[in-house]
């Protein structure tokens, strides 16, 4: 447990918690982004410099701008009026409290029983293009037409009408 | 070709460039407090007086003839006419104005003075960097501000000088001739005038 | 050659020389500080020169003097202009966003530094050798968009949001094409990391230097990285989001004093920084251009080609009038996209075919060809009527 990975927790933890309490939509992106920032920091530091890069790449520079836009076009200017926390919030945290204790338990069914584990090999970008090529070459394709699927859509969403001529 | 557009636009830029080091049409600023672009004749700001001569007391063209100050529409000229006679240019006694002010930040540079004045006394002058700092004071210009020679307005208007000048020498010209005519012609008369008739004899007629 | 060897490494030699003399304990934090300092202070220094070059050679272009009052021909124009933005009023618009209208330009300029960490400056020299460096180059330059939105959103104006949707719209669809021109180097090379690139062009036959660009899939990749990369960073002819005659500054227009400063900052230090993976992936990094110039120190070579890759940038700037928005993207989309994934084709097929002369003719044919049908395709048939007038006649 050295000082980054606190560092990077804590900035994670505090960025996804402010992303659920903030009142107004832009800033719980902002902080969301932040949280995933925090994310790409941890995963950096276990060695995955390939999937730290692009989380920051897709999450932060994609999904994040995307969720921005959304928000920004579909809501007015001024902050919500709605309270932080709503009125179901015992049901809401009775939910929570169950599937932090079902997660919590298959995390520590699953951990290897020595505390010391080895450390991995790094991966490196030539062994992950490898697998793809080849041993996952399948679901590489069927994500490429799953994209494909989600790009026309959105083309013929956006498209001009065209009025058919009597 | 494709980009055909793009790169005869580079090259374009490129020259004016290169060429901005080279040639002074493509660099045509006149930088300002250094250089100066020449001006046109025709270019006028705020009227002065023409004196001839090298003293400007002396050789002022004005008789303050006070059609000036008639005619100028904002009112801006303002003449006191002086009580003694001096000689002008062609000898004879002229009043001469006491004092000849213009207020030049009401002055509007309508040229009308200039236009009526027959002595060709005033005229137009081109300076422009006539700032100061007093609104009030500083803008009313005297007869000594406004004198200014005969040669600067050679140097300001050169055609415009040359005329006044030729027609100036006409008019003496003119005059001396036609001076020198009725002299002549006064002197001839004299001589050839015919005696004065003698009174006829009176016949010691009684008069009842 | 000894004597040159040193003056290339001279850097690399003094900051060992300097880590000599502190503790071990604290020699990591000290060798990044070392490492750091001379990014932040040479690249600002190198935007201040930028401006003054801008204006000046913009003033050439446009048959004027550039501004020439300050110092030695104007060139301490940038001091006045520190002086001066240093000291405006920085003035927040009373409805807006308070943190992220003070946040925007400090992430903005903070993701235009972090790219340069991975840019080799000379031999040896580069801040971080990551196995992925070119993949952290594109991630930190995704985020400058998010700054650019969080600018134009946080000034709550109908100009900066404008500015700002289309500022994030140009700028996502010109990261695609960026992304797959470099691509075909990534492919070349056989890796992500910035000081492998340049390694592998760093070598000569007789004196030709082997830079990527010499190819013909390497000069289509560099095009399109270059007008990719203009449009990245807002240049003309792509400043439509920050039209200075029409939506007079986009999304920065209520900014005013240093942070206005920092957006300018920010704006050419992801230039500097484009340029520079530019210069990494296509034009040889610090390797000289002809082998018996070899005894110029790296790093000259790589200043030496930065500068002249921001005389093309204000070159072109003063020649092309601004893009229209939907001409932006349709040149996006339509073109360039369909330009790098031939391009990547080409690159492949260059890889697999004997070296030689019908390579070069295959593979510039299956560039050249393309391109004249898709700009052919995609010009705009509008047939132009006479006009005619109702009371000029």
């Amino acid at each position: 447990m050295t000082l980054f990975f606190l560092i990077a927790a804590a900035l994670t933890i505090a960025g996804t918690a402010a992303a659920m309490s903030l009142r107004n939509p832009i800033h719980c992106i902002l902080s969301l982004t932040l949280g995933l920032v925090g994310l790409a920091v941890l995963y950096l530091q276990l060695g995955a410099q390939f999937v730290g890069f692009t989380q920051v790449l897709v999450y932060v520079g994609a999904v994040a701008i995307l969720a921005v836009f959304a928000i920004m076009m579909t809501r007015s200017a001024g902050s919500p009026q709605q309270p932080a926390f709503s009125r179901s919030w015992l049901s809401g945290s009775a939910v929570a409290v169950v599937v932090f204790a079902v997660l919590a338990w298959a995390i520590s069914s699953a951990l290897p029983s020595t505390k010391i584990v080895p450390p991995q090999p790094a991966v490196s970008v030539n062994q992950i293009g490898d697998a793809l090529m080849h041993k996952f070459a399948l679901p590489l394709e069927i994500i490429g037409l799953l994209l494909t699927a989600a790009l026309i859509g959105a083309v013929i969403v956006a498209m001009p009408e065209r009025r058919e001529t009597p | 070709m494709l980009g055909a557009g793009i790169l005869k636009g580079l090259a374009e830029t490129a020259r004016n460039f290169l060429g901005s080091y080279v040639s002074k049409d493509r660099l045509t600023t006149v930088q300002f407090p250094e250089e100066r672009p020449p001006r046109i004749e025709a270019s006028r700001n705020f009227p002065f007086l023409v004196y001839d001569g090298t003293d400007p007391q002396e050789g002022l063209r004005c008789v303050s003839c006070f059609i000036c100050e008639k005619e100028c529409p904002p009112k801006c000229i303002f003449i006191e006419k002086s009580t003694d006679k001096k000689p002008d240019a062609t000898g004879k006694p002229q009043f001469y104005p006491a004092r000849f002010n213009i207020d030049v930040s009401v002055c509007m540079s309508c040229q009308i003075c200039v236009e009526v004045c027959p002595f060709d006394a005033i005229k137009m002058d081109n300076a422009f960097e006539l700032s100061a700092t007093d609104r009030f004071d500083a803008l009313l210009w005297n007869k000594q501000q406004l004198a200014k020679s005969n040669n600067y307005y050679h140097e300001i208007h050169p055609t415009e000088a040359a005329a006044v000048d030729a027609e100036l020498a006409a008019a003496r010209a003119k005059t001396a001739a036609a001076a020198a005519a009725s002299a002549a012609a006064a002197a001839a008369k004299k001589l050839a005038a015919p005696p004065i008739p003698p009174t006829p004899p009176t016949n010691g007629d009684d008069i009842l | 050659m000894i004597v040159p060897d040193t003056v290339d490494q001279i850097f690399v030699l003094s900051k060992h020389w300097l880590l000599g003399y502190v503790p071990t304990a604290l020699q990591p934090i000290v060798s990044a500080i070392l490492s750091v300092a001379p990014v932040l202070v040479v690249f600002p220094l190198l935007f201040a020169i930028t401006t003054v070059l801008e204006r000046k050679g913009l003033g050439r272009i446009q048959n004027r003097y550039g501004p020439n009052r300050v110092g030695p021909y104007g060139f301490s124009q940038p001091i006045a202009d520190g002086i001066k933005s240093l000291t405006k009023e920085d003035i927040v618009p009373r409805s807006a966003d308070q943190v992220v209208h003070l946040l925007a330009p400090l992430l903005l300029v903070m993701a235009a530094f972090l790219a340069y960490a991975v840019l080799p400056i000379g031999r040896n020299m580069v801040l971080t050798n990551l196995n992925a460096g070119v993949l952290f180059f594109f991630a930190v330059g995704s985020m400058v968009e998010l700054a650019v939105f969080m600018a134009g959103w946080s000034s709550r104006s109908k100009y900066s949001l404008l500015g700002a949707m289309r500022a994030v719209a140009q700028m996502i669809s010109y990261e695609v094409p960026l992304v797959l021109a470099s691509i075909v180097v990534i492919m070349a090379s056989g890796s992500l990391s910035t000081v492998a690139i340049v390694n592998l062009q760093a070598s000569y036959t007789s004196i030709w230097p082997h830079w990527f660009i010499f190819t013909p899939w390497g000069f289509t990749g560099f095009v399109l990285f270059m007008i990719a990369a203009t449009a990245e960073s807002n240049r003309s002819p792509f400043d439509l989001p920050e039209g200075e005659s029409e939506i007079i500054a986009g999304y920065y227009i209520e900014y005013s004093g240093f942070k206005f400063a920092l957006f300018f900052l920010g704006e050419y230090l992801g230039m500097f920084a484009t340029s520079g993976l530019a210069i990494t992936l296509f034009l040889g990094g610090w390797a000289a251009p002809f082998s018996f110039l070899t005894w110029i120190p790296s790093y000259i070579w790589f200043f030496a080609k930065l500068l002249a890759l921001i005389c093309v940038f204000i070159w072109i700037r003063g020649t092309l009038p601004r893009l229209r928005m939907d001409q932006l993207m349709g040149l996006a989309w339509k073109f360039m996209l369909p330009m790098t994934l031939l391009n990547i084709f080409t690159a492949g097929v260059w890889h697999f075919m004997p070296s030689g002369f019908t390579r070069w003719l295959v593979c510039t044919s299956l560039l050249i060809v393309p391109c004249l049908l898709l700009s052919r395709g995609l010009k705009q048939r509008k047939k132009l009527q006479i006009r005619t007038y109702r009371f000029a006649e």
